[in-house]
């Protein structure tokens, strides 16, 4: 397969300015500046620029270096301000790089917003083919994809009506619409089905896998970690302007969700932090035996032993445990109020206490895993009382059943088949 | 698809050399665009399109009125209304494709900042529509004209000529407008000041033959009388003269604002999503 991107020591460099509150510069302060400075020099002529200090150089990516495989579904993931969206700039030449290079092979279409150049005043058939024109089509091919744009979009009611009138979610729906039917090679998309109702959402993953199905090569920002590993066959990671970690979604996905720890143990200490009312001093999973594993199989219970240090009672404690696989689809979630029996965070006596939380056996199924722990309470101040997030994590076997680790499915429960009579 | 393996490569500072074809492939978008300037334009108004009418013609009866009747100012031997619309005709596709251009980018600002076309397109269509207007306006010339019985000679066959210099002169003017307009917003506020003081500066009002002979190649050096002197002497036909060396320095005076308008806005076209 052919290189459809290739990204080479690619930098882009900021000038953040602190002192200028305005988005934009005015000609009165370039001349007032220039004005001031040259008054400056000539007090001092051989003092250095003190203007430098109001200008910040602000690296949104630097010496990133890539490539991407034609036909590939890449997903591009990172935290908020890591560079996701300046690098979809720079591909789609809105923007170009300070340094170093790119090379890409084929017609790229960019999609880093929905509804790019609508306009409210304009009915909705104006606009598809104003936005069609805008995103790079020519009028003979929006009038040929113009019936399957609108059947996509599902306002066929009202494509003579201005888009002012139009609820959001049609307005998103004809914008999605639109830019789905573009034929590029390459298709950039930044995080735009954030919008739209759910059925909608799966509606354009479904077009947009199809796109990458059709041999055209894919690049998705996202914060929605089930949707990039649904759709995306690699990943790259991008940290503070910088990759992180290139390379199957799954171990990427995996990598970011930990958040830079190589990998979750299935026990956990956390060091004293006196400003918690209380505070999980440590977890780790234990098996019926009472040992600390990391490999479970499903017909064992799996013990949560929760170590918690209550510095003040705190009446309306409550604890939440997340289970998720790696890719960030949550499985199953508990609520320390869930369950009427057992021992209740509600007010723990001051001092260490442990609690268990048990999930039986044959609950999950085979597979990784990654508990999520947090400690809230209405009544403390602090809604958080303590949110140590993501910690633990541990591996399923399925050794009985009759598919064993093939076996398909979120659940390993065993299911009775029975005849009966009538 | 047949442009299908042409590589493309973005390096910092490098001249595209796809920039000319590029604006070849999206000349729709120049369509789409005027289109989109022109359908939104009389949106919600009550009297529509009549405003492309109303609009000259008031400043018409105005001028006539002022410099006519009141100061008595020679017409060159035509009606004083016809000799007034021949050179309303070329100032107002100047001054409404001048200021149109001149802010298009940054009321397209969204666009720039999230799609790729190059942007010589925006400033463009903003022309482009201003020469719609100058349709609507000439076929109210032709009616007025068959009104006063004017009727024009060979020298018309030259009106295409002098159109596209007010068209270069437009488009050059509204380039470094634009250009300028994306860093510093000043410039929105030396727009109506200039389109303001140009209809006075400029010969539409007046016959240019009212400025004394020693004045009149400096007066030329406002390119926009080169412009409406050329309409005048195009339409009008009978006794309107043309000073060829002012038109000469007029023409190069407009095809300088062109180049260099084309040029500074490439120059800094790249930067413009960074700093709208």
């Amino acid at each position: 397969m052919t290189d459809a991107i290739v990204v080479e020591n690619l930098s882009k460099q900021y000038i953040i300015r602190h002192q200028t509150r305005e988005k934009y510069t005015a000609l009165r302060d370039v001349l007032a500046n220039g004005a001031k400075q040259f008054v400056r020099k000539l007090a001092h002529p051989f003092a250095k620029r003190e203007n430098d200090a109001t200008r910040e150089t602000f690296w949104a990516l630097k010496d990133l270096s890539f490539t991407i495989k034609q036909g590939d579904r890449v997903g591009i993931i990172g935290r908020n301000g890591a560079g996701k969206s300046t690098l979809l700039k720079i591909l789609s030449r809105i923007t170009e790089p300070s340094s170093g290079r790119i090379k890409i092979r084929g017609r790229v279409s960019s999609l880093l917003e929905v509804g790019t150049g609508f306009h409210p005043e304009l009915t909705g058939r104006e606009n598809i083919f104003l936005n069609g024109a805008i995103l790079g089509m020519g009028k003979a091919e929006i009038t040929r994809k113009f019936d399957e744009i609108v059947a996509f979009a599902e306002v066929e009611k009202f494509l003579d009506t201005p888009v002012k009138r139009y609820s959001s979610g049609m307005y998103v729906r004809l914008a999605f619409a639109v830019a789905a039917h573009l034929e590029p090679e390459i298709l950039i998309v930044d995080e735009v089905l954030a919008v739209g109702d759910a059925q909608f959402q799966k509606k354009c993953l479904g077009k947009m896998e199809e796109v990458g199905k059709e041999g055209r090569t894919v690049l998705f920002v996202s914060h929605n970690m089930g949707v990039i590993s649904q759709l995306c066959m690699t990943c790259v990671w991008l940290d503070k302007g910088q990759i992180r970690d290139i390379g199957r979604t799954e171990s990427v996905v995996n990598a970011y969700m930990l958040n830079g720890q190589s990998s979750l143990s299935s026990e956990r200490a956390f060091s004293d932090d006196p400003k918690k009312l209380a505070q999980l001093k440590r977890i780790s999973l234990l098996d019926s035996k009472g040992n600390v594993v990391q490999k479970f199989d499903c017909d064992s219970s799996i013990n949560i032993k929760l170590e918690i240090h209550v510095r003040k009672q705190l009446p309306g404690l409550r604890g939440y445990l997340g289970i998720n696989k790696p890719d960030g689809t949550q499985v199953l979630m508990s609520d320390s109020f869930d369950a009427a029996t057992g021992t209740a965070l509600d007010s723990l006596p001051v001092g260490m206490n442990t609690v268990v939380v048990t999930i039986p056996p044959r609950t999950l199924g085979h597979g990784e895993y990654m508990v999520h722990i947090g400690l809230t309470s209405r009544l403390a101040d602090n809604f958080y009382v303590d949110s140590p997030g993501t910690v633990c994590g541990f591996t399923l076997d399925d050794f009985t059943s009759q598919r064993g680790n093939r076996r398909a499915g979120f659940f390993s429960t065993l299911l009775p088949w029975q005849r009966i009579e009538i | 698809m047949t442009e299908s393996v042409k590589e493309l490569v973005i390096e910092a500072g490098r001249s595209e050399r796809h920039y000319w074809k590029d604006l070849w492939r999206y000349r729709e978008l120049f369509y789409f665009l005027a289109w989109r300037d022109i359908l939104v334009r009389y949106k919600q108004t009550a009297i529509g399109v009549a405003w492309a009418v109303i609009r000259p013609v008031l400043t018409t009866v105005v001028f006539v009125f002022v410099f006519g009747k009141l100061a008595k100012l020679p017409s060159d031997g035509v009606p004083y209304p016809v000799l007034v619309f021949a050179a309303q005709l070329p100032w107002q596709f100047f001054a409404n494709a001048f200021a149109d251009a001149g802010n298009s980018l940054i009321s397209n600002a969204n666009m720039i900042s999230k799609v790729y076309f190059p942007r010589l397109v925006v400033p463009a269509s903003a022309v482009i529509v201003g020469l719609v207007d100058f349709l609507i306006s000439a076929v109210m010339l032709v009616g007025l004209m068959m009104w006063y019985g004017v009727v024009p000679d060979w020298r018309i066959v030259t009106l295409p000529l002098f159109l596209a210099l007010a068209v270069v002169a437009a488009m050059g003017a509204g380039l470094w407008i634009a250009a300028l307009n994306v860093q510093y917003r000043d410039f929105r506020y030396i727009i109506p000041f200039v389109v303001q003081f140009g209809l006075y500066i400029s010969p539409v009002g007046f016959s240019s033959a009212v400025v004394p002979e020693q004045w009149r190649l400096l007066y030329s050096i406002n390119p926009m009388v080169g412009v409406i002197d050329g309409f005048r002497w195009a339409i009008l036909g009978g006794e309107s003269q043309l000073d060829w060396i002012g038109m000469v320095l007029s023409i190069m005076l407009v095809l300088v604002i062109g180049i260099t308008g084309v040029w500074y806005f490439r120059k800094m076209e790249k930067r413009f999503a960074d700093v709208i």
